[in-house]
Parts: structure tokens; C-alpha cells; sequence
């Protein structure tokens, strides 16, 4: 519907009304989505609505499209068809309130920045176009820097930090971006303990100041140690909700169908979670 | 009054090294921007393809205003682009053999439409695509006296070329500082730019867009050959010499300038083809510094590879010295070096400890100083952390540890919570 066709007078719930398939009130809301490259669909018609103040883990097989349902929820990658919307507005609306970690493998390390300069890239939009990153900006990203334990390494060209030390200016950056809304690509991905903690402990601190964070996980061993929910993804949605109630074999079986090796991880994941609640 | 040497200068050098100094600047600063999103090739790409497209204009219209010369060009850098992509496409080739394609295909279409025309004498010269006509830019009129340069007809004097050029260059340079911050993360993370509101795709198209406005105007007065030497040596060779993006860009444009000039000069002097001598000197200068850079030279990083393995050698001396110690065995310095491999590097660093005060020699024996035996305790303790963590941690068998950790201990101090053996049951000496 465009604004035009709008009753001049409308509520938020006149417009969840004409649009039932979205809830306004989900930090992300995802209706019928799909995804193709090549003409190969990798996603498929996908609904998913999830909950506000929650770590929310994306789990699934390689090649089962969480890192694409993350690009196409941030547009990054064109949909085929399906809609998203970010507390019942547009992407466009809701930009300014949404985070990003991607990939540490989707940037050339050797490229002349130091750590506070990236991060500093997660204040740009708060800068604004052609204008110099001011020295509070600067402030506020050592601020994030020093959250993750990397204040020491500010002047560093990012090709002289560890795995785990890049991994943890990203999260610096998107922290400095002070949104809602994260959305995390494999942020545990190669990383050592150390920075392994440092991650879990911002997580928990921006649950607890009311965030939501979105994380494509691939350890199945510690989704019931750091996620309040989980979505299951092959292609398509297996199942979503609370880990307590989602995460269990039979699930894990249909999402990763016959690899005997990962259900044997997994059967001793979903075990540990049932001892533990 | 100008002085008769001055004077030979300014008609002969003058606009020509002006016009080799903008030339230079206005490829080497965007060059910055290509070389870092690995796109080099697309700056060749780009001003070989503009090349039929100047000549078609110039066919057409008979005229070579910039104006004219630019649309023709700019029809040219669109096709292009459009021809890149269906190849991909229905080729399905990498993006590299597309734009290898493209970009000779219409370069050849160039020299061929150009062939044709100069045999209908045509004010068109192929050698010129190559190698530019800087030799041609005389100052016919050049000034017999200073207060000329105050007059107002000087502006009629100075060739278009040049006007073109200096108008690129401060529109290069005002591009690259307003727009510094945007192009610096598009180049670096397209998708967290777009995330951010700054749309990687359009700052591409702009870069691609100002590549191609100064390769035009480059085209004409330095050929081919120097626009895509500018547009690749002086920031590779910057990369090699900063880490930094702002120093790269400043350190780009100093480069740039000095192959200009220095270039100009060397041809002069041996009386050879300008253009050609520039491309070669910044390519000389690439080479100089890709072996003499202090931080990234080969030199620089063959210097440090040698400290490291004297470092290693030392700490190997140190540490056997600190185990002997603990079973009150002793060793004297023959059998010790032969037992670490005898080798030019160990007789040496058994020198220097013996010169540093860290072993001394009781009658034949080697023996650690005190200095001598807190640095063997530390290597020691090092080496011991890493076989507890290989074990505990990363699940080796503990006799398949010593080996790594006899590398790790010289690299990286494991600091590990306090341990008191070592998964062999030898003591972690304290810190």
C-alpha cells in the first residue's frame, strides 16, 4: 500500500491491519521470503517473526542460507519475493536502529586502516555525508574499542591483529553504531577463548540494556549456553522459538538430515540443555 | 628582462611538464582507490576502451574541443562497461578475462579507426595514443619579460590541453577530500557502507567516472602508456611505505610528481620519448622501493627474519644451559654448539652470549650468569606452559608436544594461570 492511499489519520495498529503478516511490535519481521542466485532459490519462503530483547541464534548446514537471510533482511542481496520489515516499517525507516557484524572473510585485512578507523566507520551514518569524523566520534569508538578489550590495540593496522582481535573490532564497530537491532555473520567463527568471552559478554550486556542480536552460529554445543532462542534453517524455516522447546534432536534431525558426526554433537548439545534446565 | 636559458625552458619545457605534473597527479591520486579494491585493471581497462570512442568523435564532428572529446570517451567507458557484463554473463568467464576482452577488442578498434583516418590525412597520429604529444605543446609565444606573466593574454597563450588538465586535476583532488571518508569504507566494506547509508554501488560508479574523465584528459597530452602506469605506481608503490591511507594518498601524490619531473628530466637529457620515459621511471622507482621499504621492503623483511633466528638461537643456548642447570650437569661450549646443530648462526649467538654476560666460562664449562639463568627460566617456563596447553587444551599426546613448543616458546608467551609441572612432570619455573 502506498502512503497515499493512507487514511490521513493512521495508528500504528491501522496499519498492522491492513498488513496482518507483519507484527509491529518484532524487532524483524520476515514475510514469504525468497532468495535465489542463479535462478537456484537458496532461501524459501521463509516467515519468521523475532522476539525484542533476545539472543537469537541462526543455525542450519552449510549452504543452508543464514548468511544469505541476513544480507537479504539488510538488503544487501536483492529478494526474489517476500517482505521485511524492522518494528512495522521499512528497512529505509529502521536503518539508523539496525547493527552489522559480517563476515570476518568479507574484507581485505591488508588495507591501510587502523582498529579505531574501522570502528569508527560504524559512527558514518551519525557523521553524515563528506563531513570529517570529529574528535567526539573518535571518543565514542575508543569507548567501544575499550568494550571489547582492544583499547590497547587502537592504533594497530588491522592486518597485525590476531583472528579473534579482528573479529572483536568488528564487534566494536557495530556497538559504536548504537542500534537495536544486531545481526551478527559467524561472529564465533575461528576465534580464541579469550575473545570468545569477550563476545558472549557484550552479547549479554546488550540483551540486558533491551537489545536484540542475531547470530549465525555454528556451534551447536553452545546454542543452549548462549541463546534464548534458535532458528533452525535448511532452505526453509525447520523450526523457531525458545531453545528450551526447539532445540531438540528430533529438530536438529530434520535440519541436518543424515550427517551422523554433527547429530552425535548435537544429541549431546540438546542433552546438556535438558540437564541444565 | 628573462635570461636566455630561463626563457629556452619556458618555451620548450614548461607546458610539457605542467601537463605531465597534472597528468600524473590526477591518475596517481584515483590510482590510490583502485590498487586497494584490487580494480587496477579496470583503470587499464578504461583507458584503452576510451580510445574509440575519442577517435569516432573526432571522425563525426571534426573537431577536438574537451567537450566533444569527453562525450565520445564517455560513450565509450559505457560500452564498456555494458560489454564487460554480457560477457560475464553468456561467456562465463572470471570478471578479469571479460574486461581483458573488452578493453583490447576496442583498443584494437581504436588504432584500426585510427589508421584508417591518418591515411586520409587527418590530423590523427597513432604513436601519439602511446605515447602522448608533450614534445608538441611549445609555448610559441613564451614571455621575454617577467611582468608577461601578470598579463591578461597569457591565459590565451597556455595550450586547452593544459586548462583540461588542471581543471581534472583540482576536480581529482576535490573529489578524493570531500569524499574521502565515503570512498575509504566503500573501498573497504561495501556491505557495511551500504548498511550505513553510504551506497558502495554509487561511489563505485563515481570513482569509475572520475578514472575515466582523467584518463581523457590525460590521454591526449601523455598516452596511453603513462595514464596506466599513474594509475597503478604511485599508489603501489605508496602502499609499500605506510600503513596509513592518508599518508598513502600524500606519499602517492609526492611520487607522482617526482616520476613527472624526474621522468621529463631523464628524457631530456637523453633525448628520448617522455612519456615513456615517465611510465618506465615510476615502474623504476616500484622497484626500488618493493626491495628498499623499511617496513614492507624485502630488504626490511630479510633483516628481520635474521634477528628472529639469531633471537632463536640465543634463547635455544639459554634454554639447554637452564635444563642442564636443573640436573646440576654441565657442558662446555664445543660440545653444546654441536649439539645444536653447528652452525654459523649458533657459534655466533654463543658469542654474543658470552660477550652480554649471560654464560660465562667456569674453566671448560658453560655457565648461566644470573641474567643469563632468569632468561633461560623464562624460556624454560614458556616452552613448559605450551606443552600444558598443547596437552590439556588442544588434545595432543604428550609426546607429540616438545616439537611445537619448541617453536611457540620463541614466538608467543602462552600466560597461562599458574602451573607447576609440565605434562612430563618437570617443574614450570615461576615468573
Amino acid at each position: 500500500m502506498s502512503s497515499t492511499t493512507r487514511p490521513a489519520v493512521y495508528s500504528p495498529r491501522s496499519t498492522l491491519d491492513a498488513r496482518p503478516e507483519h507484527s509491529a511490535d518484532s524487532p524483524v519481521s520476515i514475510h514469504a521470503m525468497t532468495v535465489a542466485y542463479a535462478r537456484k532459490p537458496v532461501l524459501w519462503d521463509v516467515d519468521y517473526d523475532a522476539p525484542s530483547n533476545a539472543l537469537i541464534a541462526i543455525v542450519g548446514p552449510n549452504g543452508a542460507g543464514k548468511s544469505t537471510l541476513i544480507k537479504a533482511c539488510l538488503g544487501l542481496i536483492p529478494r526474489a519475493a517476500g517482505t521485511v520489515e524492522f518494528w512495522g516499517q521499512s528497512y529505509k525507516h529502521a536503518r539508523s536502529r539496525i547493527g552489522y557484524v559480517p563476515q570476518r572473510e568479507s574484507v581485505d585485512w591488508d588495507f591501510p586502516v587502523s582498529a579505531l578507523d574501522v570502528v569508527c566507520m560504524g559512527r558514518y551514518r551519525k557523521i553524515g555525508w563528506c563531513r570529517p569524523v570529529s574528535k567526539s566520534h573518535k571518543l565514542a569508538a575508543m569507548e567501544a574499542l575499550d568494550r571489547v578489550g582492544m583499547a590497547d590495540f587502537a592504533k594497530r593496522q588491522i592486518s597485525q591483529l590476531s583472528g579473534g582481535q579482528q573479529q572483536r573490532v568488528f564487534l566494536a564497530r557495530a556497538l559504536t553504531q548504537e542500534a537495536e537491532l544486531y545481526f551478527m555473520d559467524e561472529p564465533f567463527a575461528g576465534v580464541d577463548a579469550a575473545t570468545e568471552r569477550a563476545i558472549i559478554d557484550v552479547l549479554r550486556e546488550l540483551r540486558s540494556n533491551g537489545k536484540t542480536v542475531i547470530v549465525v552460529h555454528h556451534d551447536l554445543q553452545t546454542v543452549p549456553e548462549y541463546f534464548d532462542h534458535v532458528l533452525l534453517l535448511n532452505m526453509r524455516i525447520v523450526a523457531s522459538g525458545p531453545v528450551s522447546e526447539v532445540f531438540t534432536a528430533d529438530n536438529l534431525q530434520k535440519t541436518y538430515g543424515g550427517r551422523l558426526t554433527l547429530l552425535a554433537e548435537a544429541a549431546e548439545a540438546v542433552a546438556r540443555a535438558a540437564k541444565g534446565s | 628582462m628573462i635570461p636566455d636559458l630561463i626563457q629556452t625552458f619556458l618555451t620548450l619545457d614548461l607546458f610539457p611538464i605542467l601537463a605531465a605534473i597534472f597528468a600524473a597527479l590526477s591518475c596517481g591520486l584515483l590510482g590510490n582507490f583502485l590498487v586497494l579494491r584490487k580494480q587496477s585493471l579496470m583503470g587499464d581497462a578504461i583507458s584503452h576502451a576510451v580510445l574509440p570512442g575519442l577517435v569516432g568523435a573526432f571522425l563525426i564532428t571534426q573537431s577536438r574541443s574537451p567537450g566533444i572529446m569527453f562525450a565520445g570517451a564517455a560513450i565509450s567507458a559505457l560500452i564498456t562497461v555494458v560489454l564487460v557484463e554480457v560477457i560475464k554473463r553468456l561467456g562465463k568467464v572470471e570478471p578479469g578475462a571479460a574486461m581483458g576482452v573488452v578493453f583490447s577488442v576496442l583498443f584494437a578498434l581504436g588504432v584500426f579507426m585510427l589508421e584508417n583516418a591518418s591515411a586520409r590525412s587527418v590530423d590523427l597520429d597513432a604513436d601519439c595514443v602511446l605515447h602522448g604529444n608533450l614534445q608538441t605543446l611549445f609555448w610559441t609565444t613564451s614571455p621575454t619579460e617577467w611582468n608577461h606573466f601578470l598579463s591578461a593574454s597569457i591565459k590565451d597563450e597556455v595550450p586547452r590541453q593544459l586548462w583540461t588538465l588542471l581543471g581534472t586535476t583540482l576536480a581529482v583532488i576535490i573529489f578524493i577530500t570531500v569524499f574521502f571518508k565515503e570512498l575509504r569504507i566503500a573501498s573497504f566494506d561495501a556491505g557495511i557502507a551500504t548498511v550505513q547509508g553510504i551506497n558502495a554501488g554509487f561511489m563505485h560508479m563515481a570513482l569509475m567516472t572520475f578514472v575515466a574523465i582523467a584518463a581523457v584528459a590525460s590521454f591526449e597530452a601523455v598516452g596511453s602508456i603513462l595514464v596506466i602506469a599513474m594509475l597503478i605506481c604511485p599508489a603501489a608503490t605508496a602502499r609499500l611505505l605506510t600503513d596509513r591511507l592518508i599518508t598513502q594518498i600524500l606519499v602517492s601524490a609526492v611520487i607522482a610528481l617526482l616520476t613527472a619531473i624526474g621522468g621529463y628530466a631523464l628524457a631530456s637529457w637523453m633525448g628520448v620519448n617522455a612519456a615513456g620515459m615517465m611510465a618506465s621511471t615510476a615502474g623504476a622507482i616500484l622497484v626500488v622501493v618493493m626491495i628498499g621499504s623499511p617496513s614492507h621492503g624485502i630488504i626490511a623483511k630479510a633483516r628481520n627474519q635474521r634477528k628472529l633466528g639469531n633471537l632463536v638461537a640465543l634463547e635455544d643456548i639459554l634454554g639447554s644451559l637452564y635444563r642442564l642447570a636443573e640436573t646440576d650437569e654441565h657442558t662446555t661450549r664445543d660440545r653444546l654448539i654441536a649439539t645444536l646443530g653447528f652452525t654459523n648462526r649458533t657459534t655466533k649467538a654463543m658469542d654474543r652470549a658470552l660477550a652480554d654476560n649471560l654464560v660465562k666460562l667456569v674453566g671448560t664449562h658453560l655457565q648461566l650468569t644470573q641474567s643469563g639463568l632468569a632468561h633461560g627460566a623464562a624460556i624454560i617456563r614458556k616452552h613448559r606452559q605450551w606443552e600444558g596447553y598443547l596437552v590439556d587444551e588442544a588434545g595432543f599426546s604428550p609426546d607429540h608436544v616438545h616439537d611445537t613448543a619448541e617453536k611457540l616458546e620463541h614466538l608467543i608467551d602462552p600466560d597461562l594461570p599458574n602451573q607447576h609441572t609440565d605434562p612430563h612432570g618437570k617443574p614450570i619455573p615461576p615468573k
